[in-house]
């Protein structure tokens, strides 16, 4: 006789899996690293190429020779991880900083933990963290690579916008004069083409990268939105109070790794909160490190910092604040 | 339009035989009636080996409060009293009967004649109920009398017959409101008489606008029903969802329906009732889908109670060949068949076949934490918490998470990408902490 299956209900899955979950991610990615590779063309290739690469490559051996496990390489997890630091990092970086960055990445942050699902902080961002202390010439060298497209950035100087404003305001410059002398500090430039991580160059790919997720339902937009709203909230009460030496929210949102962070990094399942409730929380708490950094703080740019902080406090959050329960206790 | 609060997830509709008209399964040779058909105690066999009985018959009498009489679906010799498997192929008694011929008891009104004029009381038709053996056949087979008499200090305001039939793939409840659309309103009429309500809801989902059209149009004549349009959304039919989608009320947790002063029943029930008051039917007869995209055919039968599964597989060209999963009831919360000889009940609804890539269970990966069981839980609970609480045996910590409230819908584990079996645990644990609770002093 034919032999059946037999398992408790429900016997039919939604279409969801990881690994869809993963490459939704890595598509969303796609209008920034096509306009990271008009800009910087073969730098940007060889850097994200070299990301996926050696993301994968650290799973696999640790998998395979460390921990013996199952391999998962094909989850997509790790090659997500290799575009996201290859977007955080300087075009022109060198290959073996990238490479660091993977080891760093999967090798401590993620895999240390147990592997997908299980670490605490954002293997990406950490791998970027320690490649920024680590090696701060490097991580801050902005001199655009020359491109195969001809197409340029009009401030290759090698500063960005927020870099720019803070050494200027340390100097002394009220931040209306910098504005006026730097015509790349326009909203216009900001939105579409600036100086930054190889990622960063487009908010408008950024953008397009979120709607996509959104539409998709991949993640919920909680934690993007507040962040932002209390990066516009907090910088604008700062701007207001003296709009000498703090900038603008409307610049405050374009620029650094604000996009990046907010949309890719801090949304990042594993080391976000569960509940709605949960992620409002911890996207205000990034906003106001974000903004105590930039504007109180040594570094230029502080989104890194401030999501890696709140990572922290995820499992807290994760204890305390409940989702909304369908049924109330009978009197 | 309409829904519940929570969380739900959107499975696709495959209701293929929505429009099999429903016809008569043939008698089979032999009946083996359960005696265990409905929620609580089974019922006591009052037949010997060797009686001849008819269609409609009396053979086993309810043992308690909760339980309910069985009648005879055939008529013939009995057999046999004797112990036999049920769909999990667990013990179950059963009166086993040969059958002879159709011969019904004559105090069964077999006419089609429809009778709109409700003659009995509310204590009248509650007896009937009772004496009909006429459950819930929306899943739990509750006995349909106990539901329709509020305990002291409770009392009914309004009546919501559910139609939602948010399950994929069955169609059984769809085909009564096409084609007895009348019968159903008077069932719904007949319990508010009983409940002394005079408001009555009919929530039903978008996705059959057939159905809502037809029920529109009959249920001008019934002023004090209102059909409810409700959104396409599992478990838009759960007890909890459907009054609060419906009215706007939330059951209170450990509370029941009535604390909110609604008690639901499905279609299938009010055509039951209708048949039992109006007509003196006892319930033997049941609508039963045969459906899945591998299926031979897509079917809804009128099937005698007792009639064996292997039976309807037989008449329909056997098991389909790529089927790997035959299941009773829906997708998302129905049983699998281990025992394909087992008797359809009187709360059987389906025969379903599916294919190995719709069902087999793929191999389960990490937690990302991503909380789309947390979204998708329709009584806002943490599955992901409760699935590793239970794994580990804290039952403390799941009771103040609050396991007890779990309605075993399945929207968890349908929806988490890593494939985990959440609510294999979560089931475990829930009955094990609802253990606890129940041997606990009671205050």
């Amino acid at each position: 006789m034919k032999k059946l299956l037999v398992s408790p209900s429900p016997h039919i899955h939604g279409k969801e899996n990881t690994r869809n979950l993963m490459r939704d991610v890595i598509i969303a990615l796609l209008p920034a690293v096509a306009v990271s590779i008009y800009y910087f063309g073969f730098s940007a290739i060889k850097l994200v190429l070299v990301g996926v690469i050696s993301c994968m490559l650290v799973e696999f051996l640790i998998q395979k020779f460390l921990l013996k496990g199952k391999c998962t390489i094909c989850d997509y997890s790790a090659a997500l991880t290799g575009v996201l630091l290859a977007l955080n990092l300087p075009p022109n970086s060198p290959w073996w900083l990238m490479v660091i960055g993977a080891i760093v990445a999967i090798g401590v942050a993620k895999m240390t933990f147990g592997g997908l699902g299980q670490n605490l902080f954002n293997p990406a961002l950490v791998g970027r963290v320690f490649l920024l202390v680590s090696f701060p010439v490097l991580m801050t060298d902005w001199t655009a690579p020359a491109s195969f497209f001809g197409a340029s950035l009009d401030a290759a100087s090698g500063a960005t916008p927020l870099a720019l404003v803070k050494e200027a305001v340390a100097a002394g410059t009220p931040v209306s004069e910098i504005f006026a002398q730097n015509p790349s500090l326009s909203y216009s430039q900001l939105l579409f083409a600036r100086v930054g991580s190889a990622g960063e160059v487009s908010a408008i790919a950024l953008l397009l990268g979120f709607v996509y997720l959104l539409v998709r339902r991949v993640i919920k937009p909680h934690i993007t939105l507040s962040i932002w709203a209390t990066v516009f909230v907090f910088s604008g009460i700062l701007w207001l109070c003296n709009p000498d030496q703090f900038t603008d929210p409307i610049f405050n949102l374009l620029t650094g790794g604000m996009l990046l962070g907010s949309i890719f990094m801090a949304t990042d399942y594993v080391t976000s909160p569960m509940s709605e409730k949960g992620m409002i929380i911890f996207g205000v708490g990034i906003g106001v490190i974000t903004i105590l950094i930039r504007e109180f703080g040594a570094y230029p740019e502080g989104i890194s910092f401030a999501i890696l902080i709140m990572n922290a406090t995820v499992p807290l959050i994760n204890m305390y604040v409940k989702p909304k329960r369908f049924a109330k206790e009978a009197k | 339009m309409k829904t519940f609060s929570l969380g739900g997830v959107h499975p696709a509709d495959n209701k293929i035989s929505c429009d099999a008209a429903i016809e008569n399964f043939p008698i089979p040779e032999t009946a083996y009636i359960s005696m265990s058909q409905h929620l609580g105690a089974p019922a006591e066999p009052i037949v010997a080996v060797g009686d001849k009985v008819k269609v409609g018959q009396l053979i086993a009498n309810a043992s308690g409060f909760i339980s309910a009489p069985v009648h005879s679906s055939v008529s013939g010799t009995v057999k046999a009293i004797d112990t036999i498997k049920d769909l999990a192929g667990n013990p179950c008694k059963a009166v086993v009967i040969t059958v002879e011929g159709d011969e019904w008891v004559d105090t069964i009104d077999r006419s089609d004649a429809i009778v709109k004029e409700i003659k009995l009381d509310s204590k009248e038709i509650i007896a009937k109920i009772q004496e009909c053996g006429v459950v819930g056949l929306g899943g739990a087979t509750f006995p349909t009398n106990v539901k329709l008499s509020p305990p002291p200090g409770k009392k009914a305001e309004f009546l919501i017959i559910n139609a939602a039939e948010c399950e994929p793939y069955l169609t059984s409840d769809y085909r009564v409101l096409v084609e007895m659309p009348e019968q159903v309103l008077i069932g719904a009429s007949i319990m508010m008489k009983a409940l002394n309500v005079t408001q009555g809801f009919i929530g039903i989902e978008e996705n059959k606008p057939k159905a809502i059209e037809i029920l529109n149009k009959y249920a001008s004549a019934y002023p004090q029903i209102k059909v409810v349009v409700l959104k396409k959304k599992y478990p838009q039919g759960g007890e909890k969802q459907l009054i609060d989608a419906v009215v706007g009320r939330r059951v209170p947790s450990k509370g029941l329906p009535i604390d909110t002063g609604a008690v639901v029943q499905n279609v299938g029930t009010a055509l039951a009732v209708y048949e039992a008051v109006q007509k003196n039917k006892p319930l033997f007869e049941g609508i039963l889908t045969v459906t899945g995209q591998c299926s031979n055919v897509q079917k809804n039968y009128k099937h005698r109670v007792g009639t064996p599964i292997s039976k309807i597989i037989e008449v329909t060209g056997g098991i389909p060949e790529n089927a790997a999963k035959v299941i009773s009831g829906g997708p998302m919360m129905g049983k699998a068949m281990a025992n394909l000889d087992a008797p359809t009940l009187k709360g059987s609804s389906s025969v379903l076949y599916l294919t190995e890539d719709q069902t087999k269970r793929k191999e389960e990966s990490n937690c990302i934490r991503c909380g789309k069981c947390v979204s998708a839980c329709p009584m806002g609970l943490e599955p992901y918490l409760l699935n590793k609480l239970s794994k580990v045996a804290r039952w403390d910590d799941a009771e103040a998470h609050f396991i007890y409230d779990c309605i075993e819908c399945g929207c968890c584990q349908f929806t988490c990408p890593a494939y985990i079996p959440l609510l294999d645990s979560i089931r475990f644990g829930k009955a094990k902490v609802m253990g606890i609770m129940r041997s606990r002093p009671k205050k």
